[in-house]
């Protein structure tokens, strides 16, 4: 069968590519479902909500940035919800260390932040060495990883939850700026940042190249090693912010329950944003409004009062519906 | 039952398109029991897409195609499932089973009858990884044959072989012809096409130019009907040599065990210096070690009289030498990327500024050289996938030409590209050398090295076992110093 335009397949193939390369599928998606939110529920609508929302899905959102870089890549990320804790923990822990050296919060803070940075880089390079000089698979790698990082959190915190009094970096994590919350700003100035990168740098094609076929990278005197090395470090770093920011909305950490499942999310926004799981594209953007997907769904079974154990169902369906359609356009 | 005067395949006006593109154009043929018919035409002519009509894969447009038989397509080596054995591949998907468990030994011992009915000596329990192409083939066949298959279909089966597994190849094919069936035979070689064929087809931009006899026909008039005018000559002259010319490229001693122990030569400017060797020679691997894509365990190199050591491809392509690599589909191109994207991927760093690709002179740079190659395209924005294996090649060629290189190596940079782009692929390969470029071609077709080159470097076992050139370039001589065979 074929349909009745001749201009058709012209017009569908760039229908397709809008959906496919920008994310725009994602952001119908999302449209669909704010109109059905909005519908079904009266205080969705509201800016609180609204602005819930947008604190809540920054978190994993920051992660998901950098994921959208490493998948790209032909690679995955699984330590990186570990990763989180782990810096989370470390930050408390040097914001501790500091507060008894010095009366005033400033060096806690600068301490804190600088901690938790330099532990999510850290731990990406780790899992980058490994993958590229081990040439271990990424899968397996951040596997190992995944289990190390948080059992260190686990060590460092004594099982528990850590906190910290820093009035200053509470202040930092739960300050608004213009009306939206300051982990808010950073998801959006960071997803405007990395998609410029990868739309309009050398190593965002480079990224992209590597995942299509890393034979034909290596072959066009791309050094893979280097570019695949810095896509771990992208999310590492974002995984060290957003932890940063974690503990500044808390106050603690908790270094079993922190960043849990934070991969998995992260990798479902990548992929409903429009990246294939084989590598060779992602779009920032498009990984944006699946975050934005996942995070409104999450609250508005939280307003229907769905029963909180059915919600991984519901976020699921999700997933793979997304998928589905996204497929079908493809093809 | 059918009558034995009924053809095995009728093909009436078949038509199918792509999109806008009118791939086949009212072919109609038929091809009877225990006959081989070649089928050949340039890229693009429309070969492969008739023959997944023929096997059902694409679906028609309008015309009819009837099978009085089972096509079987016989897939390109790698379709077999490296870790399991010659006789777990065979059966694969058709596998013999007793209440759902197998029965070993009883297809173990089909799969052995199959493969000597074939004159194979495979050992039936190796596992596929271990066997080289010519028995990964006749692998397949064997499953043609437990398909019990009357017409098989062959795209372009002897490009991984040698001449004596070709030969093997063609006495398969012939003893299957004359046990009744029939064979499509696609391919680009000409002289083998009508060694082993009974008819010959030749398409044309989906339009199918004649059916004749093999043997009524010869390679140049093929030639012309595929591409549709007469060919000029597929070389172009020979470049003089320049005694004065000086050394762009000094090699000594090279070793990067165990493909290459000791390779040493010297490449002039403005030379083309060819490489020949049989399979497993090292002539890729010398090359691979030269531009530092694999390690080096010894050895000099100097580019214009200075030493070089380094260590990255990304660095010898900073030192001056550049390699387009054998393998087009899985080294050279990304299919899913533009054309632009392709060409300055090498070079992207070139048409930055302040850390931001400069997409109009990407496009810029694509569209000069998409006009110097003669690359057949839409537009410089065009999926690498659309276009045939020749303008892929010449973009993969661009794409290493944009690195302004002072060696360029060429290792099989006409493979599975057809004749007309063969010619033009040849035609810059001698202009790069005009420019004062040292060439160095990798081939495994004598005619290419003998046809452009007055110099061969010829490869056994690692090391470089001899020169040819002058009249000295015939070949026999090639083959002797490639065996090692001494008249």
């Amino acid at each position: 069968m074929t349909l009745p335009f001749s201009f058709a397949p012209a017009v569908r193939r760039r229908f397709t590519v809008l959906l496919t390369r920008c994310g725009a599928g994602a952001y119908l998606a999302l449209a669909v479902l704010v109109v059905i939110c909005l519908l079904s529920s009266e205080s969705f609508g509201n800016s609180q909500n609204l602005l819930n929302i947008m604190r809540q899905v920054s978190y994993s959102g920051l992660i998901a940035l950098g994921m959208t870089f490493v998948i790209a890549g032909g690679g995955i990320d699984l330590a990186v919800g570990s990763l989180f804790a782990l810096s989370g923990v470390v930050a408390v822990l040097a914001a501790n260390q500091a507060a008894g050296l010095s009366p005033s919060p400033w060096p806690a803070f600068a301490l804190a932040g600088a901690a938790a940075l330099t532990t999510g880089i850290t731990g990406a390079a780790i899992n980058g060495t490994i993958i590229v000089l081990g040439r271990v698979p990424s899968f397996i790698a951040t596997l190992g990883t995944y289990s190390i990082y948080r059992s260190l959190a686990l060590y460092l915190a004594d099982s528990g939850t850590l906190a910290t009094d820093n009035p200053l970096i509470s202040a930092f994590g739960s300050a608004e700026l213009a009306g939206l919350p300051v982990p808010a700003w950073f998801l959006l100035a960071g997803t405007a940042f990395l998609a410029l990168v990868m739309n309009h740098t050398a190593f965002g094609k480079h990224v992209c190249a590597l995942g299509a076929g890393e034979r034909v990278a290596r072959y066009a005197l791309i050094n893979t090693a280097r570019v695949r090395f810095l896509t771990y470090l992208t999310v590492g770093a974002g995984a060290g912010v957003s932890a940063f920011l974690f503990v500044g909305r808390l106050g603690s950490v908790s270094s079993s329950n922190a960043g849990m499942l934070y991969e998995l999310d992260a990798i479902a926004a990548v992929i409903i944003g429009g990246a294939p799981m084989s590598g060779g594209r992602g779009s920032l953007w498009g990984t944006l409004a699946g975050v934005l997907v996942l995070g409104v769904v999450s609250n508005i079974l939280d307003l229907w009062g769905v029963n909180v154990t059915l919600q991984g169902m519901v976020k699921g369906l999700v997933i793979i519906i997304s998928v589905l359609i996204q497929k079908k356009e493809a093809a | 039952m059918i009558a034995t005067t009924q053809p095995l395949l009728e093909v009436e006006a078949v038509c199918k398109s792509f999109g806008a593109e009118n791939v086949l154009n009212g072919i109609s043929f038929q091809l009877g029991r225990g006959r081989i018919l070649g089928l050949v035409g340039e890229n693009g002519a429309g070969k492969s897409t008739l023959a997944q009509c023929i096997a059902g894969r694409h679906r028609i447009d309008s015309g009819a195609i009837r099978r009085n038989g089972r096509v079987y397509v016989v897939p390109q080596e790698f379709m077999l499932i490296p870790t399991l054995t010659a006789t777990e591949n065979i059966f694969l998907g058709m596998e013999s089973t007793r209440a759902g468990f197998l029965l070993r030994r009883r297809m173990r011992d089909q799969a052995a009858a199959l493969l000597r009915r074939l004159s194979c000596e495979i050992d039936v329990d190796t596992e596929v990884r271990q066997l080289g192409v010519a028995a990964r083939q006749q692998i397949e066949i064997a499953r043609a044959l437990l398909h019990r298959s009357d017409i098989l279909i062959m795209d372009e089966p002897t490009t991984v072989l040698n001449s004596t597994e070709t030969a093997i190849l063609f006495d398969i094919m012939r003893d299957f012809r004359n046990q009744g069936g029939s064979i499509i035979y696609i391919s680009h070689k000409l002289d083998e096409v009508r060694a082993v064929c009974d008819e010959i087809a030749v398409l044309r931009d989906g339009h199918l130019v004649s059916i004749t006899p093999a043997a009524a026909i010869d390679s140049a008039e093929l030639a012309r009907r595929m591409v549709g005018r007469p060919l000029t000559r597929l070389f172009p002259p020979l470049r003089p040599v320049d005694p004065a010319a000086p050394t762009v490229l000094a090699v000594e001693h090279l070793a990067a065990p165990p493909a290459v122990t000791d390779a040493g030569f010297e490449l002039h400017a403005g030379e083309i210096l060819g490489v020949a060797g049989l399979a497993g020679a090292g002539r890729t691997e010398l090359a691979e070690a030269i531009c530092a894509l694999r390690p080096r365990a010894g050895g000099h190199l100097r580019i214009d009289g200075r030493e070089h050591r380094f260590r990255t491809p990304a660095e010898a392509a900073a030192a001056g030498i550049v390699y387009l690599p054998e393998d087009r589909q899985n080294t050279a191109v990304l299919a899913d990327f533009s054309l632009a994207d392709n060409i300055t991927m090498a070079s992207l760093e070139k048409y930055c500024r302040h850390g931001l690709v400069r997409a109009s002179a990407v496009r810029r740079t694509a569209r000069a050289y998409i006009e110097r190659f003669r690359i057949k395209c839409t537009s410089e924005m065009e999926v690498m996938r659309n276009l045939s294996g020749g303008n892929q090649q010449k973009a993969a060629i661009a794409k290493y030409l944009d690195r302004d290189p002072r060696v360029f190596i060429f290792d099989e940079p006409t493979r599975g590209v057809d004749v007309g782009a063969r010619g033009e692929i040849y035609e810059f390969i001698h202009e790069l050398a005009a420019n004062g470029l040292g060439c160095l071609l990798i081939s495994s077709d004598l005619e290419e090295l003998i046809g452009n080159c007055r110099r061969i470097l010829v490869m056994r076992n690692g090391v470089v076992a001899g020169t040819v050139s002058g009249p000295e370039i015939s070949e026999e001589n090639i083959m002797y110093l490639a065996t090692g065979v001494k008249k």
